[in-house]
């Protein structure tokens, strides 16, 4: 606490209200637009109480929706995304920090510029590769041949469009989990790994018995944060799924549901809110579930 | 029980050398302490020996087989860290045995001989607490029994007692040194503090800026310094340096005062460094201190000040008084002084024609 007087507490306690107001009033819509029926819910003004309807409307979007099946693939996406992006950072923090070889400084950049590129920026030629995922193997085996004819040869096509790996492995490629396990791995003292060496235990060893156990919530943390981030995914979905009876995630879904074609005009929010509602739940269960954890990991280290 | 060699040995991080070529034997079964002040290259020497550094130059030997290119554990050492290096999310009892658990050791196995560890350390009722949940000492004591599990040939330590407060210091001290007698292994502790290095061991290194001014017992490093930065780290307070000038065959010229010396047999006008301890300056007067401030330890109390322009500190008996006197009278006797080069500060042996005295044997 940097200051304790009355009139600072109730400031910062005014500050705070605000702020949760500000945030919950969109969610509080959403819960009053999915309450209603059809009628009352496209009044003007929209009525700001919750009504009756709201258990009709959520059985109502989740049969139409398809939720019974869109919310699985949702959860094996966003799931996958959770736990490679762990382990991928994991491991290529681990390599960054503890390891000196003369490449190390241009890996450590080439991971950093991806921060600069999220994924809205290269969804393009991600696309490209999605398509085909060997095609950058190709690419330099073709420019090689073009030199030294013997080599050239012709590699088959992988596919990832309408496939959980394609919906998966571009989302993972990315550096935000390897700095905050770099960051994290920085704050071990060296001589914990000193004091491995000398107990005889090599490198995996070491990662497997003091880091992985010591980075328990950082990995919680991770996790946490990316299936959040994996869940609400919309453009990449969409841009890479165009079998929408088996591949369709959540989100995706969403943007059906609010007004379109398959529901009628005008625009159905009682039950497109009630979607909403629904998508949202496993995201908020997760974070509930990992809270614990999860602000333990980002506020400190314990030591 | 092995001996250490070390032959030759460089260390340099690009083109910064940090440790110029070190030639040393410690004994199997020898304590040996490398003193030095910060950033003189003895950790780095004891990373070394311990395989946590690359040598750039040089071999270093652990029972006549050269171990520049093993794994640490393979070289058969043990280390106890500064900061004791515990794994936070282990227990005593994991902490303690992990280098078994590595090694392949079974479990009944691994029990019995953390078990054994703990009972010598008096562990026995934290085995299942988290380092978290100790105090400095009991961590330092994890520390060890880490380094005693695997019976290493060799305990190296790197300024393991810094963190501990002063009275605990001086129990782990006294608990180190009984270990080192049990177990016979050979034992290399790094430290800055030249009180520790005096009581724990048998050979003291005295290093500094990555060379190795002097090796000997620690009463050889008292009695006879090798060099002026030895004079100057040894002793609390250092010993009186002051700078002369030849004037005869066993006299110099401290400013405008003659003094008697042992038979040096330099040539008059050759500047050199003269060396006296403050506790063996004797009160008989003669020459005059101008006093600048007095400490006093209860036993004894030190008066410092300024004799001839030259810095100079000179021991007393206890006083009851608490004054500060303006001038002290002392003289030195010709025994008692040190002679340094003034150039290379290297010592300057008295020629044999004096018959040494007392105070070098």
């Amino acid at each position: 606490m940097v200051e304790r007087t009355r009139l600072f507490d109730i400031l910062t306690q005014i500050v705070l209200i605000i702020g949760l107001v500000i945030l919950f009033t969109p969610i509080y819509i959403v819960f009053v637009a999915a309450s209603h029926d059809f009628k009352t819910v496209n009044m003007i003004p929209m009525p700001m109480l919750p009504s009756g309807h709201l258990w009709e409307n959520l059985t109502k979007s989740w049969q139409q929706a398809g939720f019974s099946h869109v919310m699985i693939t949702s959860l094996i996406v966003a799931s996958g995304v959770a736990i490679g992006k762990v382990v991928l950072s994991a491991m290529s923090a681990f390599s960054i920090v503890y390891f000196r070889y003369r490449l190390r400084l241009i890996f450590f950049w080439l991971i950093f510029i991806t921060l600069m590129l999220p994924l809205e920026v290269r969804i393009v030629p991600t696309y490209a590769v999605a398509a085909n995922a060997l095609s950058p193997v190709q690419g330099v085996i073709d420019f090689i041949a073009s030199y030294i004819p013997q080599v050239s040869i012709q590699l088959p096509e992988w596919n990832l469009l309408n496939s959980y790996e394609g919906l998966i492995l571009p989302l993972i490629a990315t550096a935000t989990g390897t700095f905050l396990y770099r960051q994290f791995f920085l704050t071990i003292p060296e001589e914990l790994a000193e004091a491995a060496k000398m107990d005889g235990a090599g490198a995996l060893r070491f990662f497997f018995d003091i880091l992985m156990p010591l980075s328990k919530t950082n990995m919680a943390a991770l996790a946490t944060i990316m299936f959040v981030w994996a869940w609400n995914q919309y453009l990449w979905p969409i841009l890479i799924v165009t079998d929408q009876a088996h591949y369709a995630t959540a989100a995706m879904q969403l943007g059906k549901v609010v007004p379109g074609p398959s529901f009628g005009e005008p625009p159905v929010w009682n039950t497109a809110m009630a979607a909403t509602l629904i998508t949202m739940m496993p995201p908020l269960v997760v974070v509930i579930l990992m809270q614990r954890w999860f602000v333990r990991g980002l506020v400190a280290t314990e030591k | 029980m092995s001996e250490i060699s070390i032959r030759g040995v460089m260390k340099s991080y690009g083109r910064n050398t940090v440790i110029h070529g070190v030639d040393l034997t410690i004994a199997a079964g020898a304590f040996a302490v490398i003193l030095g002040p910060s950033g003189c290259g003895k950790s780095t020497l004891l990373r070394m020996i311990a395989g946590l550094e690359k040598i750039s130059k040089g071999d270093i030997a652990i029972d006549g087989k050269v171990v520049n290119k093993l794994e640490p554990r393979e070289r058969g050492c043990a280390m106890v860290f500064q900061n004791y290096a515990l794994y936070p999310h282990m227990t005593v009892a994991d902490n303690i045995g992990y280098a078994l658990k590595v090694a392949g050791v079974s479990k009944d196995e691994r029990a019995k001989r953390v078990n054994e560890v703990a009972k010598s350390l008096a562990l026995t009722d934290y085995l299942g607490r988290k380092p978290s949940e100790l105090s400095g000492g009991q961590r330092q004591r994890v520390a060890m029994g880490r380094a005693m599990i695997r019976q290493p040939k060799v305990f190296l330590y790197d300024e393991p007692l810094s963190n501990l407060d002063a009275k605990l210091r001086v129990q782990m001290r006294a608990e180190i040194r009984k270990l080192h007698n049990q177990l016979g292994a050979t034992s290399v502790f790094v430290t800055h503090d030249q009180v520790e290095a005096m009581t724990l061991a048998d050979q003291i290194i005295v290093m500094n800026a990555g060379r190795v001014e002097q090796v000997g017992t620690p009463s050889e490093v008292y009695r006879k310094p090798a060099t002026r930065f030895v004079a100057s780290f040894i002793g609390a307070p250092p010993m009186n340096l002051l700078e002369a000038k030849v004037t005869g065959r066993t006299e110099v010229a401290i400013g405008s005062r003659h003094l008697m010396t042992p038979h040096h047999g330099l040539a008059n006008g050759q500047s050199l460094i003269v060396g006296v301890r403050p506790e063996d300056v004797s009160s008989i007067s003669g020459e005059t201190l101008n006093v600048s401030f007095v400490e006093e330890l209860g036993a004894q109390r030190f008066v410092h000040g300024t004799f001839e322009g030259q810095d100079f500190v000179v021991q007393q008996p206890p006083s009851d008084s608490s004054d500060k006197p303006a001038t002290v009278v002392f003289s030195i006797r010709p025994e008692t002084i040190h002679l340094f080069d003034a150039a290379s500060g290297l010592r300057i042996e008295p020629v044999s024609v004096t018959a040494p005295a007392p105070a070098f044997a």
